[in-house]
């Protein structure tokens, strides 16, 4: 596996172009993602152009507090994405426990509760096809950390359509799982170290 | 076959949701486009179709028809689902059902039934069971088969089971089945005040006057117009008073229904027929 990965330090300015243009940020991941992506949401400036998406593989018996408390602490506005209501920059929307997330032609959120992928329920796949279904070339989207394969086709899809694909070293992930199934399918990927993975986002800035 | 091929885009869904309507006559204009996508998109991989072979097979087959009604609605129910909702029925709604003379209950979009047994469990468990009736409707006549059995898989039952804890009652869920090989058959006394039959929210209209109305997971399908259009039906389905329960994520708070109804708890989306 690790041969074929394609290491780049850098990147050159078409795909910070291309990124210039996108339309939204997609987040996935399953164990192991969660400390990155916090402090990713953390760190984004207020006026970052992109709306975001997660969509973190979690228990639906543990109610979780974690979106008030990011929210308090990220210059952006963080919720649990609800139903029928319309995706805006400024914001970073979590897909809540036991619901896919997928997003309507109209730009608006539509909740799921359909038969769990991967064992999961919200997929990353079904969040990642969806998207990329209204905005098709016009989307980021970064897979980190996570112990089954669920995003790598959701992933591929996205690339098909000539998105913008990042994965995270599986050298810097916790759980290697996840990072390696979506490269086995990605040939094009942008394999990213978790610094890397930071400036990248960073430095997306509005055309 | 590719998995990043698109099997069905935007605009061959809606060709086929016409078509669908001019053939069988139902109409699922009002749906939320991306899971229906999702769904079709899924039947064709299930059983190897393209559009094309689709919509031949949709037209010349009648049975299949049935079969794709069942797969491009969502199934996926369980026995005391959300047990915070129900624990909330039993303190807030149930104290104030025993005031009803007949407590009749209308399961919409009930698929196989596990929800309206669970209401089914909660009035016997207040002793309200023997002046109940329970509606359940659905769109699929395949789901309502299995609803009238009441038969389920003995491996769900240890989920069922523990949500079943979760709800305050005391006791146990298998004092309401009885288990045979790997099956669960839920008690006849239970069955007994029930009713499982056709309806369809997108044209049917209002069939009795209730005291309950549940309908869980369903208005996320649908999108804001059709969801406002059974908003109405279910109002005009209450009697004064009656209530009115959402799922977790379905909530009343974009439509304005000042003077129609009351938040009896905003967190798992009961509300009262107030006006």
């Amino acid at each position: 596996m690790k041969t074929c990965i394609k290491k780049l330090a850098n990147w050159d300015n078409t795909i910070l172009e291309k990124a210039a243009k996108a339309r939204v940020l997609l987040l996935g991941g399953s164990a192991g993602s969660s400390r990155l992506i916090f402090d990713l949401i953390e760190q984004l400036p207020g006026d970052f152009p992109l709306p975001v998406i997660v969509i973190i593989h979690r228990s639906r018996k543990f109610k979780s507090e974690i979106e008030k408390l990011l929210d308090s602490k990220s210059a952006l506005s963080v919720s649990l994405a609800e139903d029928k209501t319309k995706l805006r920059q400024g914001n970073v929307y979590f897909a809540p426990p036991d619901y896919h997330l997928l997003l309507e032609p109209d730009e608006t959120f539509t909740l799921d509760y359909s038969e769990p992928v991967f064992f999961s329920r919200p997929s990353i796949d079904s969040t990642f096809v969806s998207v990329s279904d209204v905005y098709q070339d016009r989307v980021v989207a970064v897979l980190l950390s996570g112990a089954n394969a669920d995003g790598a086709e959701g992933l591929s899809y996205i690339q098909a359509r000539n998105g913008i694909v990042i994965i995270q070293d599986p050298a810097d992930a916790e759980v290697r799982t996840m990072p390696e199934s979506a490269i086995s399918l990605c040939k094009d990927a942008l394999i990213l170290t978790d610094e890397s993975i930071f400036a990248f986002i960073k430095s997306i800035t509005k055309e | 076959m590719s998995l990043v091929e698109e099997r069905i885009s935007y605009d061959e869904l809606e060709e086929l949701i016409s078509w669908i309507n001019h053939i069988h006559g139902f109409d699922f204009s009002g749906y939320s486009r991306a899971s229906l996508k999702r769904r079709v998109t899924r039947i064709m991989d299930l059983h190897h179709l393209d559009l094309v072979d689709l919509k031949g097979i949709l037209v010349n087959d009648y049975v299949f028809f049935e079969e794709f009604l069942v797969q491009v609605t969502v199934n996926v129910t369980e026995m005391f689902r959300d047990p915070s909702f129900f624990r909330s029925v039993k303190e807030k709604v149930m104290p104030y059902l025993s005031s009803f003379p007949r407590v009749k209950v209308w399961n919409a979009g009930c698929s196989t039934g596990e929800e309206l047994y669970s209401f089914a469990i909660l009035l016997k468990l207040e002793g309200l069971l023997d002046r109940s009736f329970l509606y359940g409707t659905d769109i699929n006549p395949r789901v309502l088969e299995k609803a009238k059995a009441g038969v389920y898989p003995l491996s769900n039952m240890k989920q069922y089971s523990e949500n079943y804890l979760h709800t305050g009652y005391s006791g146990s869920l298998a004092d309401f089945y009885v288990a045979q090989y790997d099956a669960a058959t839920i008690n006849n006394e239970l069955k007994k005040n029930t009713l499982f039959s056709v309806h369809n929210l997108v044209s049917d209209r209002a069939f009795n006057e209730f005291q309950i109305v549940s309908c869980r997971n369903v208005l996320i399908y649908f999108n804001t117009d059709l969801q406002k259009r059974v908003i109405q039906l279910f109002y005009d389905s209450l009697c004064p008073f009656g209530f009115l329960c959402l799922g977790a994520k379905e909530s009343l708070r974009a439509f304005d229904v000042t003077g129609k109804f009351r938040s009896v708890d905003k967190y798992e989306n009961l509300y009262q027929k107030i006006g």
